[in-house]
């Protein structure tokens, strides 16, 4: 299995990309609604949420333990760990699996913070090649707007903190931010990225997933829960 | 002043480096005397005055005690504990082995990447990916491959009484008791260490011999680099 070909598992996997504040999220959870509503079995992931490994990364991040590449790695492992438990297991059983961000999140993120763009493909080469990927992509100001609403600081490794661009939390998010929307427009074609603009509405944007993956829903034989 | 050199493209920052001191790597198996041999190497070290610093597997601040849990739990799967070993690996390469390299001090590494991809290869990973992955790691001034037979393996760990469920390979399900696990296990492990010979320039130590004939011809080998250093 290579995340350059496709897979023969029976189930679908789409994912969405984009920044923080791009609206990924919000448009991942209305998609996994629709589905529900329509009888599919639908299994949701996240990025960074395995058991077995989140504590090592929290205690990396708070004590600022990390550097770019056990950055990167750390967050393969957490991902390994989900492709196999969560992620594998319903797609060898016809079912749908969404993933908030998935491996061109470490393309984009890892690259803005200097790992090799061509290692840390190889390093995700195990993943599983999504059905489809939306990547959420807004304009700059639009996504440090909703990133900065409501909020006091910046974490250090969101904002880029740790390296040294910048001695201002914002300064710094919006320098690391901007390479990271760089990394993520030059991977569009090379992954095939289903472009979505962010700085639409809520409703706009999710009428557009919903198209875009219908085809996709109606040429597999997928799992039903409810008829 | 030599320049860090790595396997792939490195470490973000510290592909320019200059490192006076030498990393010397000495691997082998297990219950091969990889200590017994280190620990007569770091006194001799510094009694003819060098900073010594040794260095193992698995005892990184950052990921020592996850990857202690993760072992335990038994639904940790071959590309996660890959990939937690490899963490860890870079963990000290940059935070323990590089600092003590620019600040000139020799570093034993007991065991290298060498021993992680020998372990991942009999376990079925991707060879190919294994050494794509470790493209970060420093390439060692020298490394040391203590050689033994697999019976004479057998015999000293007998002789200890050190057979024990990993370095058995018991979670592989070669066999129904801890000894025939062992000696099929450490089998495919030295098999793998004979073909990474070649690939990873090691040089071989025979384990024949008492462990001062052994120590002699170690020390005899490593007063060559003091005497060349590597201009690469």
């Amino acid at each position: 299995m290579s995340i350059r070909e496709k897979h023969d598992y029976p189930g679908l996997l789409f994912v969405c990309e984009g920044v923080d504040g791009s609206g990924k999220s919000t448009q991942l959870n209305l998609l996994r609604t629709w589905l529900q509503q329509e009888g599919y079995d639908v299994f949701f992931t996240e990025w960074n949420s395995s058991q077995l490994v989140k504590k090592t990364t929290k205690i990396g991040k708070k004590k600022k333990l990390l550097t770019p590449t056990t950055f990167s790695l750390i967050h393969c492992t957490d991902f390994a760990d989900r492709l196999e438990h969560v992620i594998i297991p319903p797609l060898k059983a016809g079912m749908i699996v969404l993933a908030d961000r998935y491996a061109f999140t470490a393309f984009s993120r890892d690259v803005a913070r200097g790992v090799s763009r061509e290692w840390i493909r190889s390093v995700y080469d195990f993943a599983v090649r999504p059905d489809m990927a939306f990547y959420f992509r807004p304009t700059l100001e639009t996504a440090i707007g909703r990133i900065l609403v409501g909020r006091t600081s910046l974490k250090y490794y969101e904002a880029g903190m740790d390296l040294g661009l910048s001695h201002d939390p914002i300064e710094s998010f919006r320098i690391f931010q901007t390479r990271i929307l760089d990394e993520y427009h030059a991977m569009v074609g090379e992954w095939d990225l289903q472009v979505i603009d962010a700085d639409q509405s809520i409703e706009e944007m999710q009428t557009q997933v919903r198209e875009k993956a219908l085809p996709l829903l109606k040429s597999h034989n997928l799992r039903k829960s409810r008829r | 002043m030599k320049k860090a050199k790595f396997y792939g493209a490195g470490v973000p920052g510290m592909e320019k480096l200059d490192l006076p001191g030498k990393l010397i790597v000495i691997e082998g198996t297990d219950g091969v005397g990889r200590s017994t041999h280190i620990n007569l190497l770091h006194d001799w070290l510094e009694q003819i005055g060098k900073g010594v610093l040794v260095t193992g597997l698995t005892r990184s601040p950052l990921i020592g005690g996850g990857l202690q849990a993760a072992k335990e739990s038994k639904y940790l799967g071959r590309n996660t504990m890959t990939l937690f070993y490899a963490t860890d690996f870079a963990d000290r390469l940059e935070n323990e082995i590089i600092p003590a390299l620019r600040a000139g001090f020799i570093v034993i590494a007991d065991r290298y990447l060498y021993t992680l991809i020998a372990r991942d290869t009999v376990r079925g990973a991707n060879s190919g990916w294994l050494r794509e992955l470790y493209g970060f790691a420093l390439v060692p001034d020298a490394v040391f491959y203590l050689n033994i037979d697999i019976d004479n393996l057998v015999a000293r760990v007998l002789r200890a009484g050190k057979l024990n469920y990993w370095e058995a390979g018991m979670d592989m399900g070669l066999a129904d008791n801890l000894f025939d696990s062992f000696y099929i296990y450490q089998s495919m492990l030295l098999d793998e260490f004979e073909k990474m010979r070649k690939e990873f320039k090691f040089s071989t130590v025979s384990c024949q011999g008492s462990v001062r004939s052994v120590q002699t011809r170690l020390r005899k080998k490593i007063e060559k680099i003091f005497k060349t250093p590597k201009t690469t």
